[in-house]
């Protein structure tokens, strides 16, 4: 059975999908929100208590199984976390949230004279740093901190 | 050239001074030299036969006035515009559409664009080489490479020397460019002296903070004994949304003779261009003037990424 959850947190398991655990507190909503996911059953469980990080988010998402480019996109929001690929109610695949060396069309770039906010092009980032985030845009190298990242995650 | 070329300078595109490293940079810099005393004939052969497309969607003199120069002196025929508003760009056309094209007139392009990050994807997406002259307020890479020159030349080395922004550190390319350049080299100590509003912004101390000794202030009398070079900037009115604001700044750097009685005998002042009135014309003459030379040398690097890049190709 998949032993994801916290004790007194009343959320019907997953059988056949994800589960996304240790979001950092209050985060979840973001994660759900990028992830644009429609006609699924989907579990919340926030700011519940944890050992590891104190408080946490949680999100079940029954049935679907996220793509290498949604990971990504969601590492943005919820780095540190855990992916759950959960089959017949066991975890068969964990995978620690991290973000890509080079993010392609996750977020958009703040610099409106960017040649990607000007014609039908993907965005493309380098990621510079990782402590704190910093990301330089490869078209344009504006540079965007943490904040900026998340705020224009598509 | 070789292997030595290969090694020396892999790019195949000058989209961002980024791109480069020190022995890239220096691999131009001796070409550029070797072009400068080579006679004029001898480089008529050199891009003989082949077709420079110059692009130029936003206004330049010196730029675009160079590189064509440069590309005739190598016997190259140059086609292309200096106004947007007589290419198709008029009718709606994209960029990436505009290159594509080009790319299949041309054996290289030489872009000037008001879209930043308009080289790079021009780079991507061309199948001839891509000179950025210049791409909103980004990168103008070549300018970077003619003002490393100019230094080169005068000083006979870049490294262990002192040199000051001065002015529009915010806005203006060219100092954001050279800061990046100058932190590949030795023991360069740069002071970056400019108004609160218009200083050099954070990002760009902190990345290259890490590899030279960064010193600032607004008073530029204090540093001048020990000053090298000054590259002195226009502080640009149209960047400007508050026109009182700009007004408090715009003279708050003037340069004239004065300024020579507390600087070194070999100190020199540079300048991007065009000026307003932050250089004197009565320094024009004295032996610190080196703008117009600066400028002029614009000619020889210009032929040097003409020429490696023309014997390099795009694969």
């Amino acid at each position: 059975m998949s032993s994801i959850g916290v004790k007194g947190v009343y959320v019907t398991p997953v059988q056949n999908g994800t589960a996304l655990d240790h979001l950092n507190p209050g985060t979840s909503l973001k994660v759900l929100e990028v992830l644009k996911i429609k006609n699924a059953r989907i579990g919340v469980a926030m700011n519940v208590e944890s050992k590891k990080m104190g408080l946490k988010d949680i999100v079940f998402i029954e049935g679907v199984e996220l793509s290498p480019e949604e990971t990504e996109k969601i590492a943005f929001i919820g780095k540190g976390g855990t992916l759950n690929l959960i089959k017949n109610s066991v975890v068969v695949k964990k995978q620690e949230l991290n973000y890509p060396q080079i993010a392609s069309g996750i977020f958009k770039c703040l610099n409106p004279c960017c040649i990607t906010n000007k014609e039908l092009l993907e965005t493309k980032f380098h990621i510079v740093s990782t402590s704190p985030l910093k990301a330089k845009c490869h078209y344009c190298e504006a540079r965007m901190d943490e904040n900026e990242i998340t705020a224009s995650i598509k | 050239m070789g292997d030595a070329f290969d090694k020396e300078f892999p790019l195949t595109d000058i989209v961002s001074i980024s791109d480069f490293s020190r022995s890239s940079i220096e691999f131009v810099l001796q070409q550029a030299d070797l072009m400068e005393k080579t006679p004029r004939e001898k480089k008529l052969g050199l891009l003989k036969g082949k077709v420079v497309a110059s692009l130029f969607f936003e206004p330049s003199t010196r730029t675009r006035l160079s590189f064509e120069t440069a590309a005739h002196n190598l016997g190259a025929s140059v086609v292309g515009f200096a106004d947007a508003a007589t290419s198709s760009t008029k009718k709606g056309e994209t960029l990436s559409d505009t290159i594509r094209m080009v790319s299949g007139y041309a054996d290289l392009i030489v872009l000037r664009h008001f879209i930043e990050g308009a080289a790079k994807r021009a780079a991507e997406i061309s199948h001839c080489n891509v000179i950025n002259a210049g791409d909103g307020s980004n990168q103008h890479p070549t300018q970077t490479l003619l003002d490393l020159y100019t230094i080169q030349k005068e000083f006979g080395k870049i490294d262990g020397l002192s040199i000051c922004f001065l002015g529009d550190l915010k806005y203006g390319r060219t100092v954001h460019g050279l800061a990046y350049a100058l932190a590949m080299f030795k023991k360069i100590k740069l002071y970056l002296v400019a108004p609160e509003v218009l200083k050099m912004p954070k990002a760009i101390v902190e990345e290259v903070g890490d590899r030279i000794e960064i010193v600032q202030g607004e008073k530029l009398e204090e540093f001048l004994p020990e000053l090298d070079v000054l590259y002195s900037t226009r502080i640009q009115k149209e960047r400007f949304l508050d026109l009182l604001e700009y007004e408090r700044v715009k003279s708050v750097y003037v340069l004239d003779k004065k300024l020579l009685e507390s600087t070194k005998e070999s100190f020199r002042i540079m300048h991007p261009l065009p000026r307003i009135d932050e250089i004197h014309p009565e320094l024009d003459a004295t032996n610190a003037a080196l703008y117009f030379k600066q400028a002029a040398n614009g000619i020889p690097v210009r032929e040097a990424l003409l020429d490696i890049l023309s014997r390099r190709g795009k694969a």
